[in-house]
């Protein structure tokens, strides 16, 4: 927003909008399903997950990497999808929050976010839950430290936090 | 009762956790075209030219818009119209929006926006309370308010002060500063807007559907109900989105000019500046005591640095003033406020409005008094709590009142008097009061200000309400109440809400208003219903409760026809007779009291919080586990303003308008909440019911700064306490300085002379001091 690089920015732009936007073809698993997809190769795969796949429930808080709202699965280890490239993805199995249900079967961390009020707002919800999946399937007993550790990239400003992280140890108690 | 009280899941629990909620960046239409805002990069600046004719020319861009587009002010208070959706003559502060593009694509937006040429004359920048008290170097940010950049000036005097502070054993004055932070939502505001048929529909992240509705109405010159505007589902709120904001009007201008669908989501820098959140406010107390600790008179005295518009802050002014005399019995009160204009995003309503900053200077206060008099700061406090059921000097009317029991919890619980004394080691208490909603509308008239409507109809319930659901849980308290009444579970119960076409009037998430108001709306058109109900059922010999519901639904509609009714709300009236009595009034207040057990380190000066304890008086839970989640989420962020969180600047930028750099406590800063709900069944709320959502927050900062206090002897009088304030405090303690950090005084303000009030009778009860 300074005013000194304004007119390098009107430079760039001209020429970037003269260039062909380079477009490419691959196919990403997203939740068990291969998606072909063509797509400018600039793209993150938060932008692929929410405007070419639909998955809006994958969501976007910075575009930085800073909050934890976008973070999907990648080969089960948590992700910010916002700092992805899907060409960097292919052959990759990726998992969304609108991936971890079986059919219209809640996934105990889903149950237990909503029995325990641990959604609020429900923004930051989706990628919490994918990082609290990938904890829980390495670590089935985990003590509260290891699960603030492990959610620490995720923010939440409604909850305080608690709620969640209660949630998560009933659903772990669920799943053993 | 059936369902009310229980610890049932939120009604939109399933949606929030599939990712199916619909949040408004999420809703995508065909040919939607993308918006992007061109803003300020001067904090201050006469604007000379703009010229939009390279954007235009650009592949890809179809509208561009600048302020003659929208000339029409607006702003959230009526008496504070400053603001346009872009401006053409003026900027304010970095961010100020100018124009305006519509494109097939983000990118190809951004670029046009890029290719704007405007040509400013840069103006001295006006960047703190003492550049804003001094003539202008220039010329002033606004033409309207007090002399210099003074936006608003308050003087009030209640009973009599002078002869209070003669009567006082011991007087005594501080000051403190409340350094200004941001809500920080987690989803950025976005917005949506369409244009068929010659009507306007606009989905927004918002906490006022109906505020932006009139905002829309003024702006676009068109009737309201050539107007649509609905709540999507909302990440996140805490008084960030309750004004207008100028990219709603602008998504619904470009949409009427291209007739396609028009989307602005704000980028998280975009999000820093439009702000809207906590003033920094300077503050100034002088209070008399006896020699026992009881108050015999005070004098506060605030100095808000408002940033470059108007916002909430007129109302935001006399909340520093207005609610502490609701926890405090003072029986002659004297405030002074004054709110500036500076070069800077406009500072407006975030969870408390205007009340943590006066409740951190006056429970500090008070723990110095007590410790002046050698007096248990817990039991002076005490000493001076108010009582159920009275008025307070400046006629606020206090209904139920739970101080007391929640004191006593929070004070039991954490072991406060037998604490363990070790280096480094402190406990600090503090309590406060909250609104559950503001008696007064923003707007002047005598509609309710919440409306339910139901309709029942082959055992299907519909509740359709204007009330929005910003996380906190509003939809389950409506479909709960309703479920109570006709004996159904709150899962039975259908909902639409938050939609200015189908649904009544709700004012809006704001000031804790929607359990209280909503609340009684929703309660009043479910009995209603119950009635008809009941009636038909008894008709045909048999009793409520003994025949199934959905019969009892075709017995009724035989009986009636189309069965509906509808409910509302409007609090009662009983401002004070003096101008200004608009702000303070609530049909009832909430009460809070904290602990906070800490260990601070005199070597580095970090602070490590142990555990939190914390007492809610919400009248009556009708969700215990929601407000269980409202008092966690208050406590957490309160420990964020009191420990991390600061918006401050540097030459016109925001210093850190990132979420990395922008500190908020993660899951590994936030410790060991314990909540305790104290139930005191309010005669007004709907079951007993007050409110959870921003009251518990207030007591956290300055309970930390006493426990800090407690560990190190040194006094932080400003908050975030960060390290380096604290090593600072102890450095002058070890040179025999006052062991203590802050502001070391109040600028001379010239407030105009106190306007004196004639407080109500002593003996004045709730009851018969209604109006």
């Amino acid at each position: 927003m300074r005013g000194d690089t304004q007119e390098y920015a009107r430079f760039d732009v001209k020429n970037e909008m003269l260039r062909e936007v380079e477009r490419i073809v691959l196919t990403l698993e997203v939740n068990g399903e291969q998606k072909q997809l063509l797509v400018p190769v600039h793209k993150t795969l938060l932008e692929v997950l929410r405007e070419d796949l639909q998955l809006t429930g994958t969501k976007h808080g910075c575009e930085l990497g800073e909050c934890g709202t976008c973070t999907v699965l990648v080969g089960g280890k948590p992700e910010l999808s916002c700092l992805l490239l899907p060409v960097q993805l292919e052959g990759e199995a990726i998992t969304t929050v609108e991936g971890i249900a079986q059919g219209s079967e809640l996934h105990p961390l889903q149950v237990a976010f909503g029995e325990l009020g641990a959604a609020q707002c429900g923004y930051c919800t989706p990628g919490i839950l994918l990082s609290a999946k990938s904890l829980l399937e390495g670590n089935p007993r985990p003590t509260r430290g290891e699960i603030r550790e492990a959610l620490a990239g995720n923010l939440c400003r409604c909850t305080g936090y608690t709620k969640i992280i209660e949630a998560i140890e009933l659903a772990a108690d669920r799943m053993r | 009762m059936k369902v009310v009280g229980k610890p049932l899941p939120k009604v939109d629990s399933a949606a929030k956790v599939t990712g199916r909620a619909l949040y408004a960046d999420d809703i995508a239409l065909p040919r939607t075209l993308h918006c992007k805002i061109l803003r300020s990069p001067h904090p201050h600046a006469r604007i000379l030219s703009i010229d939009t004719s390279a954007a235009r020319r650009m592949p890809g861009v179809l509208a561009v818009i600048t302020g003659a587009d929208l000339p029409i002010k607006f702003g959230i208070l009526p008496v504070t119209q400053d603001e346009r959706a872009l401006e053409h003559e003026k900027v304010r502060y970095v961010g100020d929006p100018i124009a305006a593009v519509a494109a097939t694509e983000e990118e190809v937006a951004a670029a046009a926006c890029d290719a704007i040429a405007v040509e400013y004359e840069v103006l001295e920048p006006v960047m703190s309370i003492d550049a804003a008290l001094a003539p202008a170097k220039d010329e002033r940010i606004q033409d309207y308010g007090g002399p210099n950049n003074i936006h608003k000036f308050v003087a009030l005097e209640f009973g009599d002060v002078d002869g209070g502070f003669a009567r006082a054993d011991h007087v005594r004055e501080d000051v403190f500063f409340f350094q200004g932070n941001t809500h920080l939502p987690m989803e950025q505001h976005s917005a949506i807007a369409t244009y068929v048929d010659g009507k306007v529909t606009l989905w927004s992240s918002t906490q006022v559907v109906h505020y932006v509705h009139r905002a829309l109405a003024k702006v676009l010159e068109l009737p309201m109900h050539r107007i649509r505007v609905i709540g999507a589902a909302h990440g996140g709120g805490f008084g960030g989105k309750t004004d207008p904001f100028a990219h709603e009007i602008i998504v619904c201008k470009l949409a009427m000019l291209t007739g396609r669908p028009v989307k602005c989501t704000l980028t998280r820098e975009e999000v820093f500046y439009a702000h809207r959140g906590r003033h920094p406010v300077l503050m100034w107390v002088r209070t008399g005591v006896t020699g026992d600790g009881r108050i015999t008179a005070m004098h506060f005295r605030s100095a808000l640095d408002g940033g470059a518009y108007g916002s909430y802050g007129v109302a935001s002014t006399f909340y520093t003033g207005a609610l502490q005399t609701v926890t405090y019995d003072i029986p002659a009160y004297r405030f002074e406020g004054c709110r500036v204009f500076t070069n800077k995003p406009p500072c407006g309503p975030k969870r408390g409005h205007g009340t943590p900053q006066p409740r951190f200077a006056i429970e500090l206060h008070m723990e110095k008094i007590a410790r002046d008099l050698d007096l248990d700061p817990v039991d002076m406090k005490r000493r001076n709590f108010v009582q159920p059921f009275t008025r307070t000097v400046n006629w606020l009317r206090v209904t139920s009142c739970g101080l007391e029991e929640c004191t006593e919890r929070v004070i039991k619980a954490s072991r406060f008097h037998g604490r363990e004394r070790r280096a480094g080691h402190g406990m600090g208490f503090a309590i406060s009061s909250y609104l559950s909603g503001a008696g007064t509308a923003i707007y002047w008239n005598d509609m309710p200000h919440s409306e339910v409507q139901m309709k029942v109809d082959r055992g299907g319930v519909t509740v359709y309400c204007g009330a929005m659901d910003i996380g906190q849980g509003s939809d389950s308290v409506l479909a709960t109440i309703v479920a109570e009444e006709l004996g159904l579970q709150p899962s039975d119960v259908r909902l639409v809400t938050a939609d200015t076409d189908t649904t009544p009037i709700d004012l809006g998430s704001y000031s804790s208003r929607v359990t209280f108001m909503a609340g009684n709306a929703a309660l009043e058109a479910a009995r209603k219903m119950r009635a008809m109900l009941v009636e038909a059922v008894e008709a045909s010999g048999h009793k409520f409760g003994e025949v199934a519901f959905e019969d009892a639904c075709v017995l009724a509609e035989e009986r009636f026809g189309t069965l509906t009714s509808a409910g509302s709300y409007t609090p009662p009236k009983i401002a004070g007779p003096y101008k200004g009595s608009g702000v303070g009034p609530s049909p009832a207040y909430s009460y809070s009291a904290c602990v906070v057990d800490l260990d601070a380190d005199a070597r580095t000066g970090l602070i490590n919080v142990n555990k939190v304890w914390i007492a809610h008086d919400v009248g009556r839970a009708i969700n215990p586990l929601l407000v269980e989640g409202q008092v966690e989420g208050s406590v957490y962020m309160g420990l964020g303003e009191a420990l991390m969180e600061e918006q401050t600047f540097r030459k016109g930028l925001h210093k850190w308008p990132s979420m990395l750099e922008y500190k908020s406590p993660t899951f590994l800063d936030v410790p060991e909440i314990e909540t305790f709900i104290v139930e005191t069944n309010d005669p007004e709320g709907p079951y007993g019911a007050k409110e959870a959502g921003q009251g518990p927050l207030l007591p956290v900062p300055p309970a930390l700064c006493s426990a800090v206090y407690d560990a190190l002897g040194v006094w932080i009088d400003e908050i975030p306490v960060t390290p380096e304030k604290v090593i600072e405090a102890l450095r002058r303690k070890e040179k025999g300085e006052e062991a203590r950090y802050g502001p070391p005084l109040f600028p001379t303000i010239p407030y105009p002379p106190t306007i004196k009030v004639e407080p109500p009778p002593r003996s004045a009860n709730a009851a018969t001091a209604s109006i």
